[in-house]
């Protein structure tokens, strides 16, 4: 991992700059792009602007004040685009969505449930869950006390769904919900999040063991027999949530977050092609054994072949990509709603009808912002575990955006991940706002400069006699 | 709506996402290249070049050795703490170091290590520092568990 001083103020202590103006000022913009948006959209759709919509840019603008104040003080030197970058995300987010229950209102359709407060509900859950988060820890480096208990946390979170019975965890062949009076959580993505923070630490203990003991063959630096054990461990997992709750998203995330973490913490390029290699035996047998795997890649290989059936989402989504075009239908303007759940799935597809190929690479390059932060915010913090965690989390949504996006654009299988921040479902937006939470924790740690202490005496004023050679 | 108000809905919101993402690279430029942007990058003042005699400086400090092997630090101007205290430019997890154990300072595009008083002692090869010491690139600096060595 490169070092720890790549920012050539980071030593400069005293005049590293807080950047809250910076924060307060794009996260203005955020919502301003987020109220303009919605109206557009009622413009558009309805002829005039809905009455609830003043209340609504309120309830906006008073969580991210609330967010941006508790940064302010709980964490005052954390990163100023994190917090701008995720308003984007979900404002975006929570358009779309209210465009889709419009588009749903106006075909007159069976169900005309509103999804859009619910997901401000849950946004409002979300940055609860970070302001207490933030309060609560001060210093990352306390997670790392919980690594053991919050693996086994995330492993039962984990492993739930798959024991519970089926009318209670099972939704459209996926085996991962906990519903339980009316709500339903997938607590797989909070699963994801305790088994970053345990990676991170683990990693951090037996890197040595795992970078240092290996044998060289053909040019790669091969690790011992033994030390295979918890990459066999994390595939071994994968495989079962594969197997029992027929997730194949939450399985290639999983394995590809312990991969790449193991890669950064060990700088041994063999990791990567271990996983790689462990990735294709599975994907292989996966297709040979189970029906929902090869009905996956079939459909991706050829969507047009079973556009009656499997396939249609797909084309649908196809079709809506291509009618946006460069610029889109405008917001309002496509009819996005043709693809089946385009709220939670397949959100990326109803933004590029409507936004156009601009308006979706925006959309790409503002979750590259974000994962650009959480990396930078990796290479800067001085502790080991810091730098894990925060590659993990930040490489977690990288990973996630890739593998959605590839799915509804035709570049890889479907899998049923959800868009970080953007998509409709409650466990994701949460569990997502929990991860941002502890970038900014990090992030705070990393650009915080040194604490106060003497000034170090340059070297010729230094008492002792300066031995020139 | 008239077609005209939609057309303008339309590249007008497309414009204000770009907007957005180009004030977002204007703070990821100047964390990058420091001071404010919208300029052009300072020139680096020529008086603080005078090693211009074909070889320059070492770039990194790289570890070598130790729990942190592999990490790498870029020069700077600024002295190099090391230690266990969590305020140094490297912090030690290692029980033979002391919290403030030694500095690096640049001095004409010249290293120098000095030990600040550990208990366990700082080598520079196989010599026990005491005075500042001038350190070559590739020169093992020892502490502890940890080896440390720069490079141009």
């Amino acid at each position: 991992m490169p070092g720890p001083l790549t920012d050539p103020r980071g030593t400069a202590a005293g005049d590293t700059p807080t950047r809250r103006g910076t924060e307060a000022a794009l996260l203005g913009f955020a919502v301003l792009i987020t109220v303009v948006a919605q109206a557009i959209v009622d413009l558009t759709v309805t002829g005039s602007i809905r009455p609830e919509m003043a209340g609504f840019s309120a309830w906006i603008a008073a969580l991210w004040v609330v967010a941006h104040l508790v940064v302010r003080k709980w964490a005052s030197y954390a990163d100023p685009l994190l917090l701008p970058a995720v308003a984007l995300l979900v404002g975006l987010g929570l358009t779309v969505i209210h465009r889709l229950d419009l588009a749903a209102e106006q075909v007159g359709s069976s169900v005309t449930r509103e999804d859009a407060p619910v997901q401000l509900v849950w946004a409002t859950l979300g940055v609860a869950l970070f302001v207490g988060l933030l309060v609560t820890v001060r210093d990352h480096r306390a997670l790392s006390r919980f690594a053991y208990t919050l693996a086994l946390l995330g492993i039962v979170l984990l492993a739930l769904p798959a024991v519970l019975p089926a009318s209670m965890s099972e939704v459209n062949g996926a085996k991962i919900w906990i519903r339980v009076a009316g709500f339903s959580i997938q607590p797989g993505e909070f699963a994801k999040l305790c088994l970053i923070v345990f990676f991170a630490a683990y990693l951090e203990d037996k890197r040595d063991v795992l970078a240092l003991a290996s044998r060289k063959v053909a040019g790669l630096e091969l690790p011992r027999g033994r030390d295979l054990g918890p990459v066999l461990l994390a595939w071994v997992l994968s495989i079962l949530v594969l197997v029992f709750e027929r997730d194949l998203g939450s399985s290639l995330l999983l394995f590809g977050i312990f991969v790449v973490m193991l890669y950064i913490a060990t700088e041994r390029a063999s990791w990567l092609f271990i996983g790689l290699g462990l990735f294709a035996g599975g994907a292989l047998v996966a297709y040979q054994v189970f029906g929902h795997v090869r009905a996956r890649v079939d459909t991706w290989l050829d969507p047009f072949a079973y556009v009656d059936g499997a396939g249609y989402q797909l084309v649908q989504s196809l079709f809506g990509l291509g009618t946006g075009g460069l610029f889109g239908a405008g917001l309002g303007g496509g009819r996005p709603d043709q693809v089946p759940v385009a709220k939670s799935d397949f959100i990326a597809s109803a933004v590029g009808e409507e936004l156009g190929l601009f308006g979706l690479v925006a959309v790409i390059v503002v979750y590259l912002v974000l994962v650009e932060r959480g990396l930078r915010t990796s290479l800067v913090v001085r502790d080991p575990f810091g730098k894990l965690l925060a590659a993990g989390l930040a490489f977690a949504i990288a990973w996630q955006v890739f593998v959605v996006l590839g799915g509804v654009t035709g570049l890889l299988p479907l899998t049923g991940l959800t868009t970080p921040f953007l998509a409709y479902g409650g466990s994701s937006l949460v569990a997502n706002f929990v991860l941002v939470a502890l970038l900014v924790r990090i992030s705070d740690a990393a650009r915080r400069p040194a604490a106060p202490h003497a000034a170090p005496v340059r070297l010729g004023d230094a008492p002792t006699e300066v031995v020139m050679p | 709506m008239s077609e005209l108000v939609l057309q303008i809905f339309r590249f007008g919101f497309l414009l204000l996402l770009w907007l957005f993402i180009f004030a977002a690279f204007r703070v990821v430029r100047a964390d990058l290249f420091g001071g404010r942007t919208g300029r052009v990058a300072a020139v680096p003042p020529r008086a603080a070049a005078p090693k211009k005699r074909g070889q320059r400086g070492p770039r990194t400090l790289v570890v070598t050795a130790g729990p942190l092997s592999g990490t790498k630090i870029t020069l700077g101007d600024q002295p190099i703490l090391i230690g266990r205290a969590d305020d140094s430019t490297l912090v030690l997890t290692d029980d033979f170091a002391s919290s403030r154990h030694a500095r690096l300072t640049n001095r004409g595009g010249q290293w120098y290590v000095e030990d600040l008083g550990s208990t366990n002692g700082t080598y520079l090869d196989q010599q026990r520092v005491q005075g500042p010491l001038l350190v070559d690139p590739g020169q093992p600096i020892r502490i502890g568990q940890t080896a440390l060595e720069l490079r141009s």
